[in-house]
This record gives structure tokens, sequence and C-alpha cells, in this order.
């Protein structure tokens, strides 16, 4: 059985979510329920799969049959294993909280949103799993696809933000689609490690494999949000609907991500990767720039999701610039991150969610002593905020360790002052929002303005049990960091 | 030095941790809440008391938790100096306890629950602090202090209260983030290992005698809590908490905690025996001594009175940084002495500020004329407080000052012998003032003919901490011996 | 004559390129959303013309396999005599990849229609900086 667990782990979802779509006609509460089932399936497949990589197994799945370079096969190594883990579990802490907002912003559409959320799930897994160059195109435009459907499926400024973002992630993957046919004229296969094993020795100076690889990661990094083709990020997530945020949020930049890191490592090999041209000279100066920039753009906005937007496109640098490093310490910094960020952003975004489906504004002027009245809430945005941060012993410390270890150890100082310069804008953001929500408010019995009238209570249990199901994940990972490392990343690299 | 493995170091530093659900839920019930806390201090104490003896039959304890990142755990160690400060945090946060209860239930304060609940653990972080067996561990308590005590510090909720506790948080993260966490990773870098050595560890990198002084100087500084100008600003500020709060965090948990962070990097750390060499440890002093001229000076010229007990903090602070930068065995013994006497008069000082605010609601100086005909325990409690950090006998402290003294003689450097004379005369010049006017200046007084103390929670601890320092002098108990180990175990015997 | 030789060797990039450009033109400088969309389709299809391009082989021709499988065995098959057909499967894959994204893009133009009135860009800027909460 867990020979087949590649493929079923992109084909339940898949099918799934034809059955979630189709089955809203029968009952309304039939799409969750498959939803949940296919996602348990997933995340426990998930967990073997990384019980049994750790330390250096491979699993492989030949889809059809088919051996390569004639047919697809799907590889599971230490790394994807880890990141299909985190992109499952995301997925199925946020089913709950997805429930609990779909009744409020679309309820005729819940079988729908169900569908596509499953199918942005298979996306996603998908692109971790594969070995071949092409169906990660596929897989990757199929989360896009379902992204931008997610996005788009709320009120007001989506469909326009949605759209936005359709049209330079559609450019970003074609970028990357032309990249791969300059590998292929080259190297006449499109299977990862066939095409690794083409390039070293032989074509690795040649000056279409280069290209290949700059076009690759431009295309990548457009998706990944990664300045300066970060426009379309903050206008989508801030105007989408809190039940997709929970997952886009989270995972499509960190996946996009995870595709540089097998780029980097896998196909093109670290040496073409991190020393040809200076591009790592570059990126990572450039990275630090944008650290710096996103960190000022999120002091400067008022309204929350915007805010963890721009937090967002700050981590992303920070992933960038670790990886293109190139220490071993820096790159470790880097794909740990990948999971630490998910789970991160993961915690903001629900806590962010269930504020702002309170209070039916996202301005946190407006926020006065909103925690006292939510403190679950409250505390699982501590300790997101605290993650993003960078104390211990949270794992955004953690990651953040490595990230400066490396730096140091590359000569990269003006990245590592980026990260330090941006743990002190992330405090100075998160603590206006703690005196806001804490501290303000409390004695004084004005008005807030809003009148609403309505009492503030808790979030919902379904939201707040995977509230905090995150945040125990995120003092877990900071405590395991140490085994991460050592059984999934070290081997890696 | 032989090493026992026991869990107690981890129950020591949890039991408060795990009373603060216990504190929260009960927080309906005044007494049972308060009982809660007492229980918890209570079980605190006596765990660090029996632990007493191993150490002072010349073993250590230690307990790994858990070995976060690769190469570097996070551990308890227990030595003579870190029980020696546990002690003194965990008998004085009982006898804090209860003044706690005398000042927030006569004052009726708000947010009673927030304020204990934080506390207990605020204490937890001391203890952990004092327990770390590494410059990491020590790190991570120190980062969880500052966040803890951040509630304490704001609790007031006014703007004067949220713009210092801004500054509060601001100059510790500035401390923690932006300089010890870059040092820490470049020590580690270099030398693979954070644990506290007792010739330190520095000498299995090779580093350059300008990075030693650099790193020493940014690991000094950036551990803010130790008060050394100019990142001092911070202690004033805090004062705007709760006297309960500035009298425990203030005198005795939050700033001893940094002076114990200098106290461990420069003997476990750095190594007195390589600073020495070095000569690197005249620059510490040096720093330290402007530091006491300085802020003797800032406190003749307070009127309020908590401030000016803030300003003689920060001077007695840097006595015992003084004291360790001389790197010679009195020295380090008075300053490590001085940890604890200084606690002891400390905290009676500041607990006869809160009884006189609580029971007449003054605050300055300047109002307190009289006021000894109204309350003389609190004034003669005061009185022998202020003897003790003065350093005169009978008190405690003046034992402390002796080894001072003769640590400046051993050094060679009569420059600091003549500035900590000089510093006791300003000591001396901005206290007795205070107690002459209180008890001699009998007519225009605004206070009453008759005996009026404050309420008998308040009254009962401060006169129990005056008479320790008295006592601490007769019989200065398992202090001095401990002080004498940690000595020793520096020098060799 | 260096250069024309370059250029005619290899006009099948130079198309592309052009194609390519015209696309991203149509994606940055147009006002008009559909507009934007059919840049974008456009640049889509210029990846596709540089993909087959590649698969053409000098005097290549078709590559069907006459009289090959059902009799067990047949003639042993030079792979250059017959044109490449894998790109011409992915980019059927990329084809339908691209016909997909349109049919979002445009169902999201619709919804934006209905909330605006409008299809161009700056008109939509302009009223969502006023105010204008839109229909929906």
């Amino acid at each position: 059985m867990t020979e087949q667990l590649p493929g079923l782990i992109v084909i339940i979802p898949l099918f799934a979510a034809i059955f979630a779509s189709a089955s809203g006609w029968l009952n309304r509460n039939y799409p969750y329920i498959i939803s949940v089932l296919a996602l348990t399936f997933t995340t426990y497949a998930s967990v073997v799969m990384l019980i049994q990589t750790a330390g250096g197994g491979t699993l492989n799945y030949y889809m059809a049959g088919w051996l390569p370079p004639v047919g697809i096969s799907y590889r599971i190594d230490a790394l994807s294993a880890l990141v299909i883990a985190a992109i499952q579990i995301t997925a199925l802490l946020n089913l709950p909280v997805s429930r609990a907002y779909t009744e409020q912003s679309f309820s005729k559409k819940e079988a729908p949103f169900y569908g596509l959320y499953l199918l942005f799930i298979t996306g996603l897994t998908g692109i971790t799993a594969t070995e071949d160059a092409f169906n990660l195109y596929v897989l990757l435009e199929v989360s896009s696809l379902t992204g931008y459907a997610l996005i788009g499926m709320g009120t007001n400024r989506s469909p326009l933000a949605a759209l936005n973002y359709l049209i330079i992630g559609s450019v970003g993957a074609s970028f990357y689609l032309l990249g791969i046919g300059y590998i292929y004229i080259k190297t006449g296969t499109l299977n990862m490690t066939e095409i690794h094993t083409m390039i070293y020795p032989l074509l690795s100076e040649s000056p279409t494999i280069i290209m290949a690889f700059a076009l690759c990661v431009a295309g990548i990094l457009t998706k990944a949000a990664f300045l300066p083709m970060h426009g379309w990020l903050p206008s989508a997530y801030a105007n989408a609907p809190n039940a997709s945020t929970g997952i886009i949020a989270p995972l499509t930049t960190k996946v996009m991500i995870y595709v540089i890191v097998r780029l980097g490592i896998s196909i093109f090999g670290t040496e073409l990767a991190v020393e040809s041209f200076n591009m790592s000279w570059f990126l990572v100066n450039f990275a630090a720039v944008s650290i710096i920039a996103a960190a000022f753009k999120a002091l400067y906005h008022t309204k929350l999701k915007k805010i963890l937007s721009y937090i967002i496109i700050m981590e992303v640098g920070y992933m960038v610039g670790g990886f293109f490093a190139g220490t071993p310490d820096a790159m470790t910094g880097a794909i740990i991150h990948i999971i630490n960020d998910a789970a991160m952003t993961l915690c903001l975004f629900i806590a962010a969610g269930a504020i702002t489906t309170k209070l039916y504004e996202d301005d946190i002027r407006n926020m006065n002593g909103i925690f006292t009245k939510m403190p679950f809430t409250a505390i699982g945005f501590v300790g997101g905020a605290l993650a993003v941060i960078g104390i211990p012993p949270t794992c955004g410390f953690f990651s953040k360790w490595y990230l400066l270890k490396g730096a140091f150890a590359a000569d990269q100082y003006l990245f590592a002052g980026a990260l330090i310069f941006s743990s002190f804008i992330n405090a100075v953001i998160f603590f206006r929002i703690f005196e806001k929500g804490f501290f303000t408010g409390e004695h004084h019995h004005e008005e807030n303005g809003s009148g609403h009238g309505s009492v503030i209570t808790e979030a919902s249990l379904n939201v707040v049990i995977p509230l905090m199901a995150s945040l125990g994940f995120i003092i877990a990972l900071g405590f395991m960091t140490g085994k991460i490392v050592e059984n999934y990343i070290s081997i890696i690299i | 030095m032989s090493l026992i493995l026991s869990i107690k170091p981890l129950a020591a530093v949890l039991v408060s941790a795990f009373t603060v659900p216990a504190i929260i839920s009960s927080g309906r019930n005044p007494n049972a809440r308060e009982s809660w806390t007492f229980a918890a201090a209570a079980v605190k104490f006596l765990l660090i008391a029996s632990m007493v003896p191993v150490i002072l039959s010349g073993k250590e304890i230690y307990f790994t938790i858990a070995e976060i990142l690769p190469g570097i755990p996070f551990a308890f160690k227990i030595d003579s100096v870190g029980i020696f400060f546990a002690v003194v945090a965990g008998f004085l946060w009982i006898i804090t306890s209860a003044y706690s209860i005398g000042y927030m239930r006569t004052l009726k304060e708000h947010s009673q629950t927030r304020y204990f609940a934080f506390f207990a653990l605020s204490l937890s972080a001391t203890i952990g602090a004092a327990f770390s067996a590494n410059l990491f561990t020590l790190y991570i308590f120190y980062e969880i202090l500052s966040l803890s005590t951040y509630p304490l510090v704001a609790h007031h909720q006014d703007e004067k209260s949220k713009v210092s506790s801004r500054k509060y948080l601001g100059f510790l993260l500035f401390g923690s983030i932006g300089l010890v966490l870059p040092a820490m990773i470049w020590i580690q870098m270099k030398t693979g290992t954070l644990d506290f050595t007792v010739q330190g560890i520095m000498t299995s990198g090779d580093f350059s005698k300008t990075e030693i002084v650099v790193l020493l100087l940014m690991l000094v500084f950036g551990f803010a809590k130790a008060g050394i100008m100019p990142l001092h600003s911070w202690l004033p500020a805090a004062m705007v908490a709760p006297t309960p709060v500035s009298a425990l965090l203030h005198a005795v948990a939050v700033v001893k905690v940094g002076v114990f962070c200098v106290v461990r990097v420069v003997t476990g750390v750095f190594g007195v025996k390589l600073l020495a060499h070095l000569d690197a440890g005249v620059i510490l002093a040096w720093i330290a001594s402007f530091t006491i001229i300085v802020s003797s000076l800032i406190a003749l010229s307070q009127d309020e009175l908590k401030r000016r007990l803030a300003f003689s903090t920060i001077g007695q602070l840097s006595y015992i940084v003084l004291g360790i930068a001389l790197l010679t065995p009195a020295g380090i013994k008075g300053g490590v002495l001085h940890i604890a006497m200084h606690a002891f008069g400390k905290i009676t000082l500041f607990f006869c500020a809160g009884a006189i605010f609580v029971k007449t609601g003054k605050k300055y100086i300047s109002q307190m004329k009289g006021i000894g005909r109204q309350m003389p325990v609190t004034l003669g409690a005061f009185f022998i407080g202020a003897l003790s950090v003065i350093g005169l006998p009978p008190c405690g402290g003046f034992l402390s000052k002796w080894s001072l003294l003769e640590g400046t003689i051993q050094s060679g450097n009569t420059a600091f012998l003549v500035v900590l004379l000089v510093s006791s005369v300003l000591n001396a010049a901005y206290f007795f003032p205070i107690v002459y006017n209180a008890f001699f200046f009998s007519d225009k007084s605004d206070f009453k003919e008759s005996i009026d103390e404050a309420p008998m929670f308040c009254v009962v601890p401060l006169v129990l901490t005056a008479a320790i320092s008295v006592l601490l002098f007769f019989y200065p108990f398992i202090f001095n011996t401990l002080a004498d180990m940690f000595v020793n175990s520096i020098y060799g015997g | 004559m260096e250069i024309y030789n370059t250029i005619s060797a290899n006009y099948n990039y130079w198309i592309f390129i052009i194609l390519m450009f015209i696309g991203l033109y149509g994606v940055i400088a147009k006002n008009n959303l559909v507009k934007k969309i059919i840049g974008m389709n456009i640049f889509q299809t210029s990846i596709i013309l540089f993909f087959i391009s590649t698969s053409a082989k000098l005097e290549g021709t078709l590559p069907i396999i006459k009289n090959a499988g059902h009799k067990g065995g047949g003639h042993a098959v030079h792979a250059s005599d017959y044109m490449n057909p894998l790109p011409h499967v992915l980019m059927l894959t990329a084809i339908v990849v691209s016909v997909a994204t349109i049919g979002v893009a445009l169902a999201l133009a619709i919804k934006v229609y209905r909330n605006y009135e409008t299809l161009e860009e700056d008109e939509i800027r302009e009223k969502i900086s006023s105010g204008y909460s839109g229909e929906n």
C-alpha cells in the first residue's frame, strides 16, 4: 500500500473534488463531509510517508507503470514529504474554519467551494510530489486556477483582485513553461533526475541551460510574490473571502518556494543555482531590500489583512534570500521556514478572519479592546505574531537562527541586517495591534462609533480549535527543529 | 564537579507556569486566586531550597529538556551562582505576593487576575534564566521574561503606561534581537557551542582581540535588563507600573536577570582568565563606573520617589557589573553578593514607597515632609533599606560593598576605588534627606500626629525584608558560602 | 550576410519572440480588461508555438508508425525519420490549460463588469477610490 501512496495522495483529492461538488445536489452537508474524509486520508498518508522518508528514504511511483524517461514518475523524498505533510495538515485544519465562514459569505455555493478547495490541494500536493517538470507546470496551473476562483468568490473587490492575480500569475507560469521548453530542447527529457544527470557534467556551461534556470526562477518568483512581482498579493489576499484566505495564504507562496528549492537542488544543482552569474549576490541583496520595503509597507497600512499580506511578502524575501545565500545553514533556514511560515500564516489568518468576521470590518484602528472579548483568538494571534517577530521558543525564532547563521557564513551582511531590522518592525506592528486589542477601550465606556449594539463574543468552536491546533504546531515545530533538520533537511543539502 | 540528573529544575520553573490557568480560572474568587499564587510561590521556593544542600556539597544538577538545534540543547544546569539567584528570587516572590494583596486590594486595582497570572509567568522565566545551562537557554528565558512583564508594566492602561511600556519593550527587544542574537550566532558559528564553561568557550574558536571586545560589548549592552547606560531609560519609564511590580521585578527579578546574564557572559562564555589576559575587563569597568556616577547624580535631581529609586537601582546594578569586570576574586564575590544584598534592601525601599502611596496617595518626596510621624514603621524600614543600599553597617549591604572595595584594591586600579567611595557618598546624599525630612520636620507637616500605618499586608512584608537586611549582616547564611563557591570554581580553589 | 543567415536560420524563434512581446505589451499597456486577457493569451500561444516549432525535423514525416503492433515485430524504427510527437502532446495539455485560464478570466471579468459596469481599468480605479460599493 505504501508504494501507492504518492499516487493516491494526488488522486484521492482529485476524485473527491468531483464527488464533493456533485453531491451538493443531494444534501448541503455532503461536500463538507467528503472533504473531511478525503483530507483526513491524505493527512494520514502524508504522515506515513513522512515516517518512511525520515533519514533519506524515497518513495517512487510511476504513473500507469511507465518508467521514466517515458512515463511520469512521482517521487517523494524527505523534502517533499515535509512539505506535503504541511500542506495536508494546513488544509485539514482550515476545513472547519472555512465551514464557519461559507455560511456567512456564500451559502448557495458551498458545493463548488469545496470542490475548488480539494482541487487546490490536489494541485499543490501534485506539485510537491511530482518528478516530471511538465507535470509540475500542469499542476501548478491547476492550483493557480482554483486559487484564482477561490479568491474571486468573494464580494466587492475580489473579482478585480483575482483577475489581476490571474493575469500576472499566468504570465509567470508561462515563463516557467518557456524555461522547461529550453531544458527539453537541450536535454530531451522532462524527468527531473534525468535532467540533472544530463546537465552534469556536459551542459552546465551552456547558456541555454542558464537561461532556462533564470526563466524558471523568474516565473516561479512571480507566483511567489517576490519583489517586484509582488503587486498582486496584497489586494488578492486582503479582499478574498475569509473562507479562502486560510488555505491560500499559508500555502501558495510557500509551495512556490519549494519549487524553487527543487529547481535549485534537484534539477539544476546547487553550483549552477547559486554561483552562476553572481545571480545569488543579486537575488540575496534584492531579497534584503524587499524585506525592508515590505516591512515598511506593512507598518503603513491599517487594514489587518493587508498588513498580514505584506508580512507574507517579507517572509518570501527571507526564504528566497536564504536559499540563494548558498551556505548549508541558510538553505536549511529557508527550507525550514517553508514549514514554519505555513504554520505561522495559518495561525494569523485564522485569527484575523475570526476578528474581521466578528467586527464586520478590517481596520485596526477600530479594534479597541477586541482581544479581551475574544481571548482564544487573542492567544492564537499573539502566538502567531510572536513567531513572526522571532521570539523563542516559537518556530519563527529557529528559522531566523539558521538564516542569520547562514547569512553570516556567506558574508551577506545586508541580508542579515534586513532580517534583524524586520524583526523590530514586526514587533512594532504587532505590539501596536496588541495595544489596541488588549489595552484600549477597557475602561472607556464610549461608543466605538460602529454602534452594532451586538455583543462581541468569542469565535465559534469551528474556528477556535484549528486556531489552537496551529498554535500548538508553532510551538511544537519550534521544539522539533533539531529533529526535523537532522532527519530531513540535512540529507537534502 | 559531579553532575546529578534531576527533574527538579524543570519542576521548579514550571510550577508557577502551571498555576497560571488555575489563577485565571479562579479570577472570580480573589481569595482562591491569591491562594494559588501563594501555593505556587511556596512550592517553588521549597523545590529550590531542596536543591541547595546538593549544590553546597559541591555537585551540580542538570537536566536537558530537548536538543532543539543540533549541538545546542535547551537545558538546565544549576551551579552555585544559579541557585544563589534562584533562592533570592523565589523567596522574595512569596513576600511580594503578600504585599501585592495589600496593595492591589487597597487601591481596588482592575485586572488583578491578569496581574497575578503574568506575575507567575514572569517568575517562571526568572527561575528558568537562573538555571540555564547555556547562552541559548538563557536567551529564551530572557525573551519570555521581557514579554511576560510587558502586560505588568502596561497595567494601568492609560496614555502614560502605554508610552512607557512601549519604551520598555523597545529597549529590551532592541538589545536582545539586535545585539545579543547576532553576537550569540556569531559565537556559536565559530566555537560550535554555547554552554557555560568554567573558563569560557571563546578559546576554542579563533577570535581576534577586537572581535572579543566587540562581542563582549554587544552581549553586555544587549542584555539591556542590566541597565547599563545608555540602554537604561526603560527602568525609570517602567516605574509607571504598580509598585509591587516595580519592587519585585525592577528591584529583584528583571534587573537581576540582566545582571546575572552579564555575570554568566563574563565568567561562563568569555572566561575570566581570557579577559584578564586581554585586559578587556577594564573597558567594561569604566562603562560601569560611568553609569554608577551619572545615575547617582541624576537620582539626586529626581523628586518622584520611585524614579529616584529607579536611578539608584541603575547605579547599584552597575556596582555588580563593576565587581565582575574587575576580574578579581573579591570583586566577583562582591558583585555576586550584592545581587542578594541589594535585592533585599531595594525591595524594602520600594515596598515603603508603595505603602506611602497606598496610605496617603503621595508620590513626590517634597510632599513627604513629616510623614515619619504618621508612619514610623514604614519610614524606619526605609531607613534600614537605605543603609543597606548605601553599604553601611549593620546592614548586609556593607558586606558586599566591602568585598567590592577589596576587589578594586586587588585589581590594582585605584581609580575604581575612588568611584566606589564617591558613589557611596552620593548614595547617602540622595537617601538621607528623605529620611531626615520624614522624621525631623515637625512644623508644617501634612500628616497626622497619630500613628496610622498602611494595611498589614503591606507593612509586614517591608518589616520582614528590612529585618532580613540587618540579619544578613550578622549571618550571611548561604549567600556567602555560595558566592565563595562560585569564585572558587572560577579560580580553581 | 552572417546576420541574415542567423536570422533566417532561426526565424521561428524570432517570430515567437515578437509574438511574446506583443502579448506582454497587451497585458501591461492596455486599459481594457478583455484586451489584457487577450494579450495574456497571445503570450501563452507564442510559447506554445515555440515548443511545437522545436518538434519539427528536416525531412521528417508524421509520427505514425505503419504496420506496427499486432503483427508482432515489424521493422526497426529510426526515430530521426519522424517528427517529435512529444512537444505536440505537451502542448495539447498547455492549450487546455490556456483555455481554462481564459474561461476563469472571462468569468471574473463578467463579475467585475456586473460590479462596476465598466471594463476599463482606470475607470474602475476611479470608482474604487471614490467609494463605489458595487452591486453585489
